[in-house]
């Protein structure tokens, strides 16, 4: 299967898919962790891809979305954007308004 | 290998000429750098094709001579913080 095939198969296969720079768990970058934050704070379940892991995934993911760095968010085989956008639309409750109008589980966080 | 704010502005006016370009640079270091993009000509486009415009502007350097970029993008009247 082509690098092409791999992702294409990952981002249409998963609601929600974050190519990004080590795991969940343990980010190796400030861009992905912040996004991890952000999907871990609205409770969203998607699964992580780690392009440190394969140099092939690591190029092949940015010429699959013409778009030069990592992280890069997937929601329901879209592209939505890498750490700024999502950073500014959850800021602007649109990023919860796009996971909710895909069908994709957000937890509505109660007020502090 | 760093690159300097003013080549950055460069780039990015000869791309999309109608734009005010501000920079910073973040950590002092010409390698980590937020640039607010404001154009008129990005009416119409979404937030994945305005930075795709200036990326396409910077030729290739995002993600290599130059490591970090803080995008933020709209046309005149948005609201950036």
């Amino acid at each position: 299967m082509s690098i092409e095939n791999f992702i294409d198969n990952e981002v249409k296969g998963n609601q929600v898919v974050l190519f990004m720079k080590g795991s969940p768990q343990a980010p190796m970058c400030g861009f992905s962790a912040q996004v991890v934050q952000i999907l871990d704070y609205l409770g969203v379940s998607y699964k992580g891809l780690n392009v440190l892991d394969s140099e092939e995934l690591r190029q092949g993911v940015k010429s699959y979305s013409n778009w030069p760095t990592i992280p890069q968010l997937y929601v329901k085989g879209e592209f939505v954007g890498g750490c700024d956008i999502v950073r500014e639309m959850f800021q602007a409750g649109e990023l919860q308004s796009l996971l909710k109008e895909k069908g994709v589980p957000v937890k509505t966080p109660t007020p502090a | 290998m760093a690159m300097d704010a003013g080549e950055i502005e460069r780039l990015i006016k000869a791309r999309v000429p109608d734009a005010e370009v501000t920079i910073r640079d973040l950590a002092g270091d010409g390698d980590h750098y937020a640039a607010t993009v404001i154009a008129e000509s990005f009416r119409g486009k979404s937030r994945v094709q305005q930075h795709q415009i200036v990326y396409e502007a910077l030729k290739g350097e995002m993600g290599g001579k130059l490591h970090a970029l803080a995008l933020q993008t709209g046309t005149p009247e948005s609201k950036l913080a």
